[in-house]
């Protein structure tokens, strides 16, 4: 016990400052300023993995890490989509997965965030369209962000996940 | 021994100096996979490939019999089936079935349900040979013979394919009694998405960059396979500086999994304390590999005739210090692990496999060591830099969801042994060859002991540099069935701790 508390002791805050959202990620204004304004406090997202290679997801994983700490922004990730404020969707979307990725968002109440992450969440990258294959996530649900990287880093990501809750101002204080 | 006689008619199988290629005849096909399996021996891939033009159809078997591979072929007119191997090696029933599905060549084997085809394509077209249409709206599902348990009691847990966490998707059919686990079922596949029809439709010097996304998290493994077969195929030989720059890759692509597993495993056993602290040094080490090669996960690392990037001095020798000091503090850490009655409580006795089931299934790699099979390709079957750079071997008897934590400890340490005297002997020269062009016809095997286990890629051309067939082959296909055993008798919240001990690929897997 006390090794562990010396240890916690011992590294201290590591966290850093989040990156600032980027409008040039947003696909489409859903939501107004001021909604954005109360949404963007706290958040709470589903990852749906609709069809990955895996590799965006060690990157999703390193937002919990607590350098980029994205707990201590007041956003978490949750179990259910019942929850979720935000779907955070990796792909290219497999022609398996289309129906879960489909009832999933259906299970979002409403504003329904969408942001599709990676390459292949963009555009289907490397995997393409094909008969196993719907591509980018855009095919199967409506997407508000879009965060092309193979795998984007934690820091772009965070920076897909703030473009969407949180309105893009030159003035905003982080 | 039997085996020798096969060796002996065999021939030489490019990609691999030690192994051999195996045409069979329809008789022969299971008195090979007997013999193999009377030495001990394992399978370690089993593929079709489809009819092209005027080369007939055939199916594969890669085995790796006394620590070299042997692959038996066996050639077959449209519409033959071949005998299946699930009684001898029951990890071929699956592989069967997604040939089957992909292809079309059926084995004769008790499981006829389909494992990779959902309901993207009918079951009378193959992929492999043409393929169906894109998919559209709306979106389908079908139904799945599921073994029913049934007994008073017994009731049904589904579960997936999107999972309550950041995990790839699978579904999981619990049959249970209380708490208590009957049976469980798996059915995969939510992820296929065409991987190996991708294949032939790239040219073959293109192609490592799909190989590298076939399961994110073993980039290093298999694009080194990728490129390991078609450089063989090529007559190319990689410059010594570069195999061993593959070498750094791949050791710290398992030290960055093994980092997350340790972290999330203590996470699940209730010790959030241990995830903060894992995962704050596993970002550590991904920046510094970022600094060394410009990308945090090597997914760019291996190219056709050797890498993309080389580590100037300072970077390589920070990326050193770094490896030392998380090797340094992992000690610490497992001696938290260690003493903490709450985490030993969870992980000892959780999800055991018995070395003599784990032989039997042919449990495999990373889970194989921690149930007694000490199969390690970079210790039994050594390709360069590692016939002189030789790992520990690191394995336990126990099978437990503890063993497979201690194999993973005693693997950080090993491998950031291997990745300081690697960079600190790096050889001078070239990080790339030219390579030349792939002759065609024949087959290209490459085979890396990635984090998990032994990754297979095997490689066909077709002219003009085109991809006749590739098959990646991930060890999860051996290892997914075991952990079907492995959690019978558990409660159903340990599940996720002992389905993460083993942390088996999806991706890699549903191709």
């Amino acid at each position: 016990m006390l090794k562990t508390l010396r240890t916690i002791a011992g590294i201290g805050i590591v966290s850093e400052a989040p990156p600032a959202p980027d409008a040039t990620l947003r696909l489409r204004e859903a939501l107004q300023a001021e909604i954005l304004e109360l949404v963007g406090r706290a958040l709470c997202i589903r990852q749906v993995d609709a069809g990955s290679c895996n590799g965006c997801e060690l990157e999703i994983h390193a937002l919990n890490n607590p350098i980029y700490n994205i707990e201590g922004l007041g956003i978490r990730f949750v179990a259910s989509p019942r929850h979720a404020d935000l779907l955070l969707v990796t792909g290219p979307v497999s022609a398996h997965m289309a129906t879960a990725l489909r009832r999933t968002y259906e299970a979002v109440p409403a504003p329904k965030l969408v942001v599709a992450v990676g390459d292949c969440g963009c555009s289907g990258g490397v995997f393409g369209t094909s008969y196993a294959s719907a591509g980018p996530v855009s095919a199967v649900v409506p997407v508000d962000v879009a965060v092309p990287g193979c795998p984007p880093s934690p820091e772009r990501l965070l920076q897909g996940i703030l473009t969407a809750i949180r309105p893009v101002r030159a003035d905003r204080d982080r | 021994m039997a085996l020798r006689k096969w060796r002996a008619r065999a021939g030489r199988l490019a990609g691999q100096p030690a192994g051999a290629l195996l045409p069979v005849a329809a008789d022969e096909w299971v008195p090979v996979a007997t013999d193999v399996a009377a030495t001990g021996g394992q399978l370690l891939a089993l593929w079709t490939t489809p009819r092209d033009g005027a080369t007939a159809a055939a199916v594969s078997a890669a085995y790796l019999a006394d620590g070299a591979p042997l692959v038996a072929r066996l050639a077959l007119t449209d519409g033959q089936r071949y005998r299946g191997l699930q009684e001898l090696f029951p990890a071929a029933a699956r592989m069967q079935r997604a040939a089957a599905d992909l292809s079309g060549i059926h084995a004769d084997a008790p499981d006829e349900r389909p494992w990779l085809r959902h309901a993207a394509w009918p079951a009378d077209q193959a992929p492999l040979l043409s393929p169906p249409p894109l998919p559209v709206p709306p979106w389908t599902v079908d139904d799945y013979a599921f073994v029913r348990v049934t007994g008073e009691g017994v009731h049904e847990v589904p579960v997936g394919p999107v999972h309550a966490g950041i995990i790839e998707p699978g579904h999981f059919r619990f049959s249970i009694v209380g708490e208590k686990v009957l049976r469980l079922e798996e059915r995969l596949g939510y992820v296929h998405k065409g991987i190996e029809r991708r294949f032939t439709e790239l040219a073959a010097g293109d192609a490592h960059r799909l190989a590298a996304r076939v399961c994110g998290d073993s980039a290093v493994a298999y694009s080194w396979a990728y490129c390991q077969a078609l450089e063989s195929l090529a007559a190319t030989i990689v410059p010594p500086r570069a195999t061993a720059l593959r070498a750094v890759g791949l050791e710290l692509e398992r030290l960055q999994n093994h980092l997350g597993d340790l972290g999330a495993l203590g996470n699940d056993a209730g010790f959030a304390f241990g995830l903060a602290q894992f995962s704050r040094l596993k970002e550590e080490l991904t920046r510094a590999i970022a600094s060394a090669f410009g990308q945090r996960y090597l997914l760019d690392l291996v190219v056709p005739g050797g890498v993309a990037a080389v580590p100037d001095a300072i970077a390589g020798r920070e990326l050193g210090a770094v490896v030392a000091r998380t090797a340094s503090r992992v000690r610490e850490l497992r001696g938290i692990y260690g003493e903490h009655a709450g985490v030993r409580d969870r992980f000892a006795g959780a999800g055991i496999v018995a070395p003599e089931l784990a032989r039997r299934l042919g449990l495999a790699g990373l889970a194989g060591r921690a149930s007694g099979q000490s199969l390690d390709l970079r210790v039994d079957a050594p390709w360069p830099p590692y016939d002189r750079f030789r790992p520990k071997p690191c394995g336990r008897d126990d099978g437990d969801v503890a063993a497979r934590v201690d194999v993973r400890f005693d693997e950080v340490e090993e491998s950031s042994r291997l990745v300081r005297a690697l960079l600190d002997d790096l050889p001078e020269g070239p990080e790339r060859a030219t390579l030349a062009s792939p002759v065609e016809g024949e087959l290209g095997i490459g085979l890396i002991e990635g984090w998990r286990g032994p990754v297979l890629v095997a490689l066909e051309l077709a002219a003009g540099g085109r991809i006749r067939r590739c098959h990646p082959h991930d060890p999860s296909w051996q290892n997914w069935p075991v952990l079907e055993h492995a959690v019978i008798g558990n409660i159903v919240p340990d599940f996720p701790l002992i389905n993460k001990s083993f942390n088996l690929a999806y991706s890699g897997h549903d191709l």
